[in-house]
């Protein structure tokens, strides 16, 4: 099915791919990326409102995915390829709500893939999940591979979302067994221009942490994200796999700590219980969505396995999490703390002491 | 022990060993401070406190009727690992050890107690390889699981080759605060199939006590007899990724925090699985938590190896069985032969 077929009609008819939740960045991005690939004959954007950013050619329908409606654009357009980018923890603007959301995540998955299911055409269906379907508990193993399972499924908020869309994604795959199915589960975005809860964290000027805990933290640079959702919405390359459930993560891994001190942003540690509150009072306040599921994350961490991502689906990121997080940082600039004021400090120390000179 | 009916043979006597323990083992560390230029090893000896903010007053304090030159040289290597550390530029592996931190400041932490507190004398660390996986297991006992820290030092401290001990640990552990920091900094991980199979793959060398619970929280009365040893979990991930086993036995951790009680309700109160009652403990608070200076020995046994075996032989009980038993009475034997050699529990 990989080869063969497939292969040949998209040579001959070209591809149609639609693509959901554009007026984000990274569908943004993606669509601009998506009209410059060969072979792909046109781009149907999709989102219920419009972008405030350009989508390079492509065709916008403004329409909600958590309505019918969507299944009759799939048909228009005779799309083969759906690319599942709706799946989201934080609301678009600041008047987003988080039950709507909520509702996009799972209603707007489930229709659509109602939607996919009815149209013959679609042969390939990508959908954005997180590493947050994984969970943070202390008595998780270090590094989750695709296959570990949770010890504490996700209570509530995005994490329960993605588990949610996972599972619906799973039945339609179960129901077309002759859609190539491939699920990313991405690492925190980060980079320049990402929006991201956890890119709105480190954009804080003190960051509340967790006391007697540094959590290990795994990124994803926004133009890695862009690539590898074009890798898996294309066909396979040769000796690649680009169905099934892949970690996407940066190599490496970076602390907490570490991610302050590089950004020049000094702590200010809560105990758990204070960083609830803490939490709460800057959600109230509209400053940032510091949710439960964030602050498990900055207690624990997580950390996943990324041998499938680059053996079998083929995909090397350019990034690695600190140079992402180093990107990130460049773009934003230091903080309160900027490390290369703190490195001078220490050098002058350092000349002041006459070292290497001695008694003699 | 009623029950340690065994005959010392084929050991050094103990006038011998006196002069050993001062001797051969330590040599180069005892003269560490005096050398002029340190060796790159020895310098671990000068880092300072955890907090890098307290470090130069630490090391100007450090080490005053030490030679001029190396005291400078000391400083100026402290400034540039306070300047590495302050503006995050160093690196973690997946597990979030830190071998830099580890190295330079939380060994050095450890040392006083494990050189002049619990003089821990080592035995046979070349059981070791030199390079490629291992797995360490050994006995569990103490009330709190300073054994675990002894042991990495002793690796850290003894080993030709310098490895790394990757201890695995429990559960509890990576839900306490702060503990559970400084944990993972020292490569503690989880303990569990996935993260010491994962760690074996990297050819490191692991320790694992899978006695758990039920050897550290065992009363004072029970003490150096071994428990169950879990399930038996260690011996599969050992034989898949084919690493040898170096069974560790431990003395003098036992006596650190006598456990005449437990009170089964505070323990549940608290959600811990025991809590300790020892002589000086809950009563005289604080200070009850000191322990007791005890005089430990770590053996290290002939490695068992594992990878003789056909791939499928990770699944078959018998073998785990008999394998796990293997291991449990090497230590257990080792462990009755060392304290039918030790003259005192404190000496």
């Amino acid at each position: 099915m990989r080869e063969g077929p497939t292969e040949g009609k998209a040579l001959i008819l070209g591809r149609v791919v639609l693509v959901t939740g554009v007026a984000r960045r990274l569908g943004g991005r993606f669509v601009r990326r998506l009209t410059r690939e060969p072979g792909v004959d046109r781009v149907v954007g999709v989102d219920a409102v419009p972008p405030g950013h350009h989508l390079g050619g492509a065709d916008f329908v403004q329409a909600d995915i958590r309505h019918p409606a969507i299944a009759r654009v799939l048909t228009e357009h005779a799309v083969d390829t759906v690319v599942h980018l709706d799946v989201n923890g934080t609301p678009l603007g600041k008047r987003g709500s988080r039950a709507a959301v909520k509702e996009t995540n799972v209603i707007g998955t489930m229709q659509l893939l109602g939607a996919c299911q009815k149209s013959p055409a679609v042969k390939r269906l990508v959908v954005r999940s997180t590493t947050s379907v994984y969970g943070s508990a202390p008595r998780d193993p270090a590094v989750f591979t695709e296959t570990t399972p949770p010890k504490s499924l996700p209570g509530g908020g995005f994490a329960k979302d993605a588990v949610e869309v996972e599972g619906y994604v799973r039945g339609f795959a179960r129901r077309r067994p002759d859609v190539a199915v491939c699920v990313l589960r991405l690492a925190h975005l980060i980079g320049p221009g990402a929006d991201s809860p956890l890119a709105e964290y480190f954009s804080l000027p003190v960051l509340p942490t967790v006391l007697g805990f540094d959590p290990r933290l795994q990124f994803v640079h926004e133009d890695d994200a862009v690539e590898v959702l074009r890798i898996a919405a294309g066909e396979p390359a040769r000796g690649t796999l680009n169905s099934g459930t892949f970690n996407i993560a940066g190599d490496g891994v970076v602390l907490l700590s570490q991610a302050a001190r590089r950004l020049g942003r000094p702590t200010l540690p809560f105990f758990v219980t204070g960083v609830t509150w803490a939490g709460s009072a800057l959600r109230a306040l509209g400053m940032l969505d510091f949710s439960a599921e964030q602050i498990r994350l900055l207690t624990h961490g997580r950390v996943v396995d990324t041998t499938q991502m680059r053996e079998t689906l083929g995909f090397h990121p350019r990034y690695t999490s600190a140079g992402a997080f180093a990107d990130f940082t460049r773009s934003r600039g230091t903080g309160l703390l900027p490390p290369h004021a703190l490195a001078r400090t220490v050098d002058r120390i350092a000349a002041a002491v006459p070292a290497g000179r001695g008694l003699n | 022990m009623s029950d340690a009916k065994v005959i010392p043979f084929g050991e050094e006597p103990r006038s011998k060993r006196r002069s050993r323990r001062g001797g051969t083992g330590r040599t180069h560390r005892a003269a560490a401070p005096l050398a002029p230029v340190p060796q790159p090893r020895e310098e671990r000896r000068s880092a300072g406190p955890q907090e890098p903010v307290e470090r130069p007053a630490a090391a100007s304090g450090g080490s005053p009727s030490a030679a001029g030159p190396g005291w400078e040289r000391r400083l100026a290597h402290g400034l540039e690992f306070l300047r590495r550390r302050i503006t995050g530029d160093y690196e973690v592996d997946e597990f979030g050890f830190d071998r830099e931190l580890t190295d330079q400041v939380l060994m050095s932490a450890l040392r006083p107690l494990y050189e002049k507190y619990f003089r821990v004398e080592v035995r046979g660390v070349e059981n070791i390889p030199e390079k490629g996986a291992a797995l360490v297991v050994a006995n569990h006992s103490g009330t709190l699981p300073v054994d675990g820290l002894m042991l990495q030092v002793a690796v850290h401290d003894h080993h030709p080759a310098g490895r790394h001990i990757r201890m695995l640990a429990a559960d509890l552990v990576f839900a306490l605060p702060v503990v559970n920091e400084i944990s993972r900094k020292l490569g503690h991980t989880l303990a569990c199939a996935e993260d010491a199979g994962r760690l074996l793959e990297r050819g490191e060398v692991v320790g694992v006590m899978p006695e758990g619970f039920k050897g550290i929280g065992k009363p004072f009365s029970e003490r150096y007899r071994l428990q169950r040893f879990g399930r038996g979990g260690f011996v599969s991930t050992a034989l898949r990724a084919g690493a040898p086993i170096v069974p560790c036995s431990i003395v003098g951790a036992e006596e650190i925090y006598p456990m005449v009680g437990n009170s089964k309700t505070l323990a549940r109160l608290l959600g811990l699985p025991y809590f300790p009652l020892t002589p000086t403990f809950p009563w005289l608070g604080p200070l009850g938590a000191v322990p007791l200076p005890t005089k430990w020995t770590i053996q290290f046994g002939e490695p068992v190896p594992t990878d003789g075996y056909p791939p499928e032989a990770a699944d078959d009980p018998m073998l785990m069985f008999n394998l796990t038993d293997q291991v449990r009475e090497t230590i257990q034997h080792t462990l009755y032969k060392l304290l039918v050699q030790r003259r005192s529990v404190f000496f």
